[in-house]
């Protein structure tokens, strides 16, 4: 590709052609403001705060959508300009409500970092809000358009990241507002619950439902044994709420402050995780190797992925895994296993899983195989973004706490192949290392399968297992998902040989360290960085195989006999049914 | 209807051209109404219903009611372009129902123009030596 | 029998009627008096025929313009002209004036218009494709197809100098070739047909009147290009000009004009119709595309543009309907005929919709060049009721307005853009002395705040918070700070709003606040608005003098806030008036005043 040369500031800089302004000026070093802008996403050049002048031209140029051309010098900064980016942002904070104080986004909105740089002391324009209602029919997002900014990141995440089409742009002019198609509500539409436009909301118009005074209700209660489980890719983002940089691993920590926090029991999901390898793994052996059931196989442990087939892709249930996701199958293992173990009564056993998922709050209630236990065997979800604001709230010093605390290893030892669950590839490669067992009764020497980690869309490869050939897809951000499920269906049209064994899908960019519950700012380099402390969480755990945690083939001597037996179908299967797009 | 190539483009033009001409010079009379959007909204349509109307009424055969686009006489509209043999083509403006029974008696007829309806051709027509041709 | 003569004396409503009916008296007179009644009929021709010279009279057949005629030449007229054959010299209409204009081949009669665009409008059929071919169409398409290559369509282009009329004016042929030289499996054309401006209406004349005129240009552009497939994206409003689009596609399907192996030539070519529902932003360009696409109307940063990556992301040549429809007789008369008419930057013609208060609104064209003073004194007949002229509005609602100093300014591109207004689609709106400049810029703003799509924020907030601004003002509630938030947000608008709607629309606002500001401080300082038109500002009260006590005013007074007997000077209540100036309309006396 072709280098341009152009300047910046008076500064000369070469880069490749098509740079935008704005990269060509991260490069320098040059900062210039954003506010629609994020780097998952085309420019959709909304907002108005990035205009740069160039010369020559009368216009001002969108730094954010604007490819440099050869010999063009570009002015980032100057008086008129600031001018300009100053009344944008005015005038934006003239139809934004003045409640920082109480808002979710409250110290990491990019509104109010904005409006902060910009020294906006008054505010010169009329105030007109809209007054415009809250959706909070969700249970897991909550959409709130009065505190929109139409920068349209969440209607672009829904419909190019995540192919769902849930949001859309309403009406127009003034009355624009972000809803779903057709104006019903959130809980009536396609929505998956994926929460991917709460995390790339600038502002506090789309985000998690908040659960934490429920959770501290119940911490406070005397009757209730809180206990509480966290997932794989929490423990290497929670920290970036702390200061830390993305993918430090600080499972140790976490422990400590949910136990500072005064919970009974810390368990693992990542125990869940091994869990579901066993129940998984043997469900594709079963397919594979004895020919019982549809091949491929399809994972269900990402609960945005389970909603979007049940809608978008109703003809797959029969390739989809029945074995539920890690925390559920804690969450009956804690009321029924870990109850009778410690005699106590499963209904005053008050579960919390710890997940970087808003689809996690509705996969709690998703329907009655949720339920197994007798009880709620999830009471409550809470995202990464919750836990960090409840150890801030509970006043603990995240930072200084040890990094040697451990969990209850009854539902908490786990092995590297539970950890890599929260990276994309990370369920595959896991259920590969059993399956091989499985198949074979050996152990591999090298448990890594490079061609299924990393960022790529779709992952394609063929693993070969004792001379028979294993052709294996992995996807993550939905909008991949159809490429694969074409092929799928093309060969089942066909008659012909499947066209993959075994499928992961996550529905999240970056499998679940990309999760929409996750703290604020993920990009690509900070998605990468957390898969990367998982790896390495992987890679110093002693076992690194599900079929190798003592304590899962304790729970199965002591509790549920054997992989899919009828003890473990009970408790750790669930099932799926197509599902109206709309539900009005 | 058979395609046109080439030399079936250039028949229909000759044949289109004598048809053209044969309107500026035949012997019959044309009432050419404008009937834009805006001649239509302000009541061509019915001015060409009373055309048609007192042409009957008056058993006139060589007189031929004919469509076209918007004048450009907003103004005055609905307008009316009236080619009689051996007179100057006149354009009549706010031709109502009762203007165009006028015209048809006292124009066509009568061969008299009509009082304080008569407005100009806009424009130059910048073709009208390819095309009708001069009186 | 028919007359050898017909005399027409001017009789419009805007002429001098006095004048012009003693002429008409002496005319008739005259040709009684010398015995020629046989064979010459005096007419009051029902409109004023003098451009700016009344009283004018025209002797048909000839055409002959006689203007500033007094009753006094009447003889002369009869006796020399009609009766000798020898045209009476002073008297006659000077047409070097107008001729300046035109290209040498067009015989000008006294016409300060030239009809290129608009050709074929109000002389054919619309729907009848026999007659567009018999004033030579579909000669252009057969000349471009069987004796040009595409470049030597571009050069011809690029002789003729002719630029978007859409609004912005980017010359054609570079269009073009830009979409020329992308190499793609597909390309596009597309006819901008979504005319939107308050008051505009070229487009859709065109179109009603000549729509296989567009129907060629797309095709002669797709053979130019190499594109096989063209849109027309037209209002659903325009049902009459989609009718005639439709029967025009389909006869030229018949014909094999369009379609496979168009003229028995290798080369394919069809058009499709695209409605669009009304939304403004439609009409620019990207958001044009993104509609026919399925999507929501809204714009998208450009580069890339659409010449490049367009419809689908493949490269399209987007052009509107009058740009469209010169494009055939550039090709037939050649560029450099086209290049000839109009000024040293600006080519050709313009269609503008003269409206507001003219004495004669309507569809003109003219050559670019040629002043405002002409367009409204002379084609437009003058200021409506002898009023004074205040202001002239082009480029609708992201134009601005040009004041009496500028009458003489030549109509082009570049002048336009240099005095705060742009040339604009063609909307044309006169205003005099009633016009508040307060209101006319309100009047912009509450239209672009109502078709702003919503995109992008400095047009979304920025637009109706000037709107409220304005609006205040006009109200008498302004103050000074409101006017420099007015400028502040007027340069944010126009810097960062994403497309050109948003870019532009604070154009009236800031030009009017340019050229009257005196106007605007009116409001605000005195609490007065001096033409009279913003009604919040406005006292109505009876002058004692003038009133005769005759109580029509009372009678009117749908609030009856008007007191007095009969005989007696009658009184109105300010306090209960509601300032519906029903009142000012009744009083036959002038007694009722407004200030």
């Amino acid at each position: 590709m072709k280098n341009i040369k152009f300047e910046i500031n008076g500064k000369a800089v070469t880069v490749k052609e098509g740079t935008t302004i704005l990269k060509a000026a991260q490069k320098v070093n040059i900062k210039v403001p954003t506010l629609c802008f994020h780097p998952d996403l085309p420019a959709w050049a909304a907002c108005g705060i990035c205009v740069v002048k160039a010369e020559g031209s009368g216009k001002m140029l969108r730094a954010c959508s604007t490819p440099v051309e050869e010999g063009m010098k570009i002015l980032t900064h100057d008086p008129e300009i600031i001018q300009v980016r100053r009344t944008v942002i005015e005038l934006i904070l003239s139809t934004h409500p003045n409640d920082c104080l109480q808002c979710p986004r409250n110290l990491n909105c990019e509104l109010q970092r904005l409006a902060a740089e910009f020294g906006v002391r008054e505010l010169p324009f009329e105030q007109r809000l809209r007054n415009l209602p809250v959706d909070n029919t969700t249970g897991s997002i909550v959409l709130n358009p009065e505190k929109c900014v139409l920068c349209g990141r969440c209607a672009k995440v829904c419909q190019q990241m995540q192919n769902v089409w849930a949001l859309e742009f309403i009406g127009r002019g003034e009355k624009t507002r972000i809803a779903p198609a057709a104006d019903v509500s959130l809980g009536e539409s396609p929505c998956i619950k994926c929460g991917q436009c709460s995390a790339h909301c600038p502002v506090g118009a789309i985000y998690e439902k908040d659960e934490t005074r429920e959770v501290f209700r119940a911490l406070q209660n005397p009757d209730m044994h809180c206990v509480v489980q966290i997932a794989p890719a929490v423990r290497v983002a929670v920290g970036e709420a702390f200061g830390f940089e993305p993918g430090t691993l600080l499972t140790g920590k976490t422990y400590a402050a949910l136990r500072q926090m005064g919970f009974k029991a810390i368990f693992d999901t990542n125990f869940g995780a091994d869990l579901t390898i066993m129940e998984e793994a043997s469900e594709f052996v079963e397919r594979f190797a004895r020919g019982h059931g549809e091949l491929p196989l399809i994972t269900s442990c990402c609960p945005a992925w389970v909603d979007y087939m049940e809608k978008f892709a109703p003809d797959m249930v029969p390739n989809f895994s029945s074995a539920k996701s890690p925390h559920e199958m804690v969450g009956v293992m804690a009321k029924t296993y870990y109850a009778k173990k410690m005699g106590l009564d499963p209904k005053k056993i008050f579960m919390v899983s710890i997940m970087p998922c808003t689809a996690k709050k509705y996969e709690v209630g998703r329907s009655k195989d949720m339920f197994s236990s007798g009880q709620q065997d999830v009471d409550i979800s809470l995202t990464t973004r919750e836990l960090a604001r409840m150890i801030k709230s509970a006043g603990i010093d995240f930072a200084n706490l040890p990094d040697d605390e451990t969990c209850d290893s009854i539902l908490g030892n786990y092995t590297g192949a539970g950890t890599i669950f929260g990276a994309t590839g990370g369920v595959m490669e896991a259920a590969l290392r059993t399956a091989y067992h499985m198949v074979t009764h050996k152990e591999l020497e090298d448990v890594n399968f490079m061609a299924v980690r990393g960022l790529d869309g779709v992952k394609e490869a063929t693993i070969n297992i004792e001379g028979k050939e294993i052709r294996i897809a992995v996807a993550h951000w939905m909008c991949n998902i159809e490429t694969v499920l074409d092929r799928v269906r093309a060969a089942k049209k066909a008659n012909g040989e499947p066209a993959y064994h075994f499928i992961e899908v996550m529905a999240c960019r970056g499998g679940c360290v990309g999760g929409g519950g996750q703290p604020y700012g993920a990009d690509d380099e900070v998605r990468r960085k957390r898969a990367a402390g998982l790896y390495k969480d992987d890679r110093e755990c002693g076992a690194r195989c599900s079929h190798q945690n003592p304590q899962v083939q304790q729970i199965y001597t002591d509790f549920l006999g054997s992989p899919l037996s009828q003890q473990a179908h009970h408790y750790l299967h669930n099932k799926y049914q197509a599902k109206p797009l709309y539900r009005k | 209807m058979t395609k046109l190539n080439r030399e079936g483009l250039a028949k229909l033009r000759a044949e289109a051209k004598s048809a053209w001409q044969a309107r500026a010079t035949g012997t019959g009379a044309q009432i050419i109404i404008g009937m834009g959007t805006c001649g239509i909204a302000a009541g061509a349509a019915k001015a060409w219903a009373a055309f048609e109307d007192e042409i009957a009424k008056n058993k006139l055969t060589d007189v031929q009611v004919l469509q076209t686009g918007c004048m450009g006489l907003c103004y005055s509209e609905p307008t009316v372009e009236v080619r009689v043999p051996d007179m100057p083509p006149i354009i009549y403006g706010k031709v109502d129902a009762e203007v165009a029974r006028r015209i048809v008696r006292k124009h066509i007829v009568g061969k008299l123009l009509i009082n304080d309806h008569i407005y100009d051709r806009p424009a130059v027509d910048a073709f009208a030596e390819k095309a009708a041709g001069k009186k | 029998m028919a007359f050898k003569n017909y005399i027409l004396v001017c009789s419009g409503s805007n002429c001098d009627v006095k004048r012009a009916a003693a002429v008409h008296d002496a005319l008739l007179k005259e040709v009684r008096d010398q015995g020629v009644e046989n064979e010459v009929q005096v007419l009051k021709s029902g409109s004023c025929m003098a451009l700016g010279q009344c009283p004018g009279v025209k002797i048909l057949p000839e055409e002959t313009l006689y203007v500033n005629v007094q009753p006094e030449d009447a003889a002369t007229i009869i006796t020399q002209h009609l009766k000798q054959g020898r045209p009476v010299a002073r008297l006659l209409f000077d047409r070097t004036q107008t001729s300046k204009y035109f290209p040498p081949d067009v015989t000008t009669v006294h016409q300060k218009q030239l009809r290129i665009v608009l050709r074929n409008c109000g002389v054919i059929d619309p729907e009848k494709i026999e007659e567009y071919i018999a004033r030579d169409g579909y000669a252009a398409l057969e000349k471009a197809l069987f004796q040009m290559k595409p470049d030597a369509v571009i050069d011809e282009l690029k002789k003729s100098g002719l630029r978007g009329r859409g609004g912005g004016g980017f010359p054609t042929w570079q269009k073009w070739l830009f979409t020329k030289k992308v190499a793609a499996d597909q390309k596009y054309i597309i006819c901008n047909a979504d005319e939107g401006d308050p008051g505009a209406y070229m487009d859709r004349s065109t179109l009603e009147g000549d729509p296989h005129s567009v129907l060629e240009a797309m095709t002669i552009a797709g053979y130019t290009v190499g594109a096989s497939q063209g849109f027309i994206y037209i209002r659903a409003e325009y049902p009459l000009a989609i009718n005639r689009l439709n029967l025009a596609i389909k006869q030229a399907r018949e014909r094999g004009l369009l379609g496979k192996g168009i003229l028995g030539s290798g080369f394919d070519f069809d058009i499709e119709l695209r409605l669009g529902a009304g939304a403004f932003v439609c009409g620019e360009e990207t958001a044009l595309i993104t509609s026919i696409e399925g999507n929501r109307g809204m714009p998208s940063p450009r580069p890339p543009y659409p010449a490049v990556k367009g419809l689908w992301e493949k490269p399209t040549v987007i052009n509107n309907v009058e740009t469209w429809a010169a494009i055939p007789v550039i090709l037939l008369k050649g560029g450099d005929w086209f290049g000839k008419i109009g000024t040293a930057t600006s080519k050709g013609t313009k269609v503008f919709a003269l409206t507001g208060k003219v004495n004669n609104c309507g569809l003109i064209e003219v050559p670019m060049g040629i002043t405002l003073r002409e367009i409204i004194y002379e084609i437009g007949g003058g200021m409506l009721n002898g009023k004074a002229f205040k202001a002239v509005q082009t480029g609708g609602p992201s134009g601005g307005v040009i004041t009496k100093d500028h009458l003489d300014m030549p109509i082009d591109y570049e002048s336009l853009a240099k005095l705060g207004s742009i040339m604009g689609s063609g909307g044309m709106i006169v205003m005099d002395e009633d016009d508040c400049m307060v209101d006319v810029s309100k009047f912009y703003l509450e239209f672009t705040v109502d078709e702003s799509c919503g995109k992008c924020a400095p047009c979304r907030i920025g637009g109706r918070t000037l709107y409220n601004l304005v609006d205040k003002i006009s109200k008498g509630k302004g103050t000074l700070d409101d006017v420099e938030q007015i400028r502040t947000i007027g340069l944010a608008m126009r810097k960062a709003s994403l497309c050109g709607l948003g870019q532009t629309a604070p154009n009236p606002a800031i030009s009017t606040l340019k050229y009257f500001e005196t106007e605007y401080l009116a409001h605000i300082n005195e609490k007065k608005c001096p033409a009279g038109k913003c009604r919040d500002l406005l006292t109505f009260y009876i002058l004692p003098d003038k009133c005769i006590g005759c109580t029509l005013c009372a009678r009117r007074c749908p609030v009856s806030c008007i007191s007095g007997d009969r005989r007696q000077v009658h009184v109105i209540d300010t306090v209960k008036c509601i300032k519906c100036g029903e009142c000012y309309q009744a009083c036959k006396f002038g007694a009722v005043s407004r200030t």
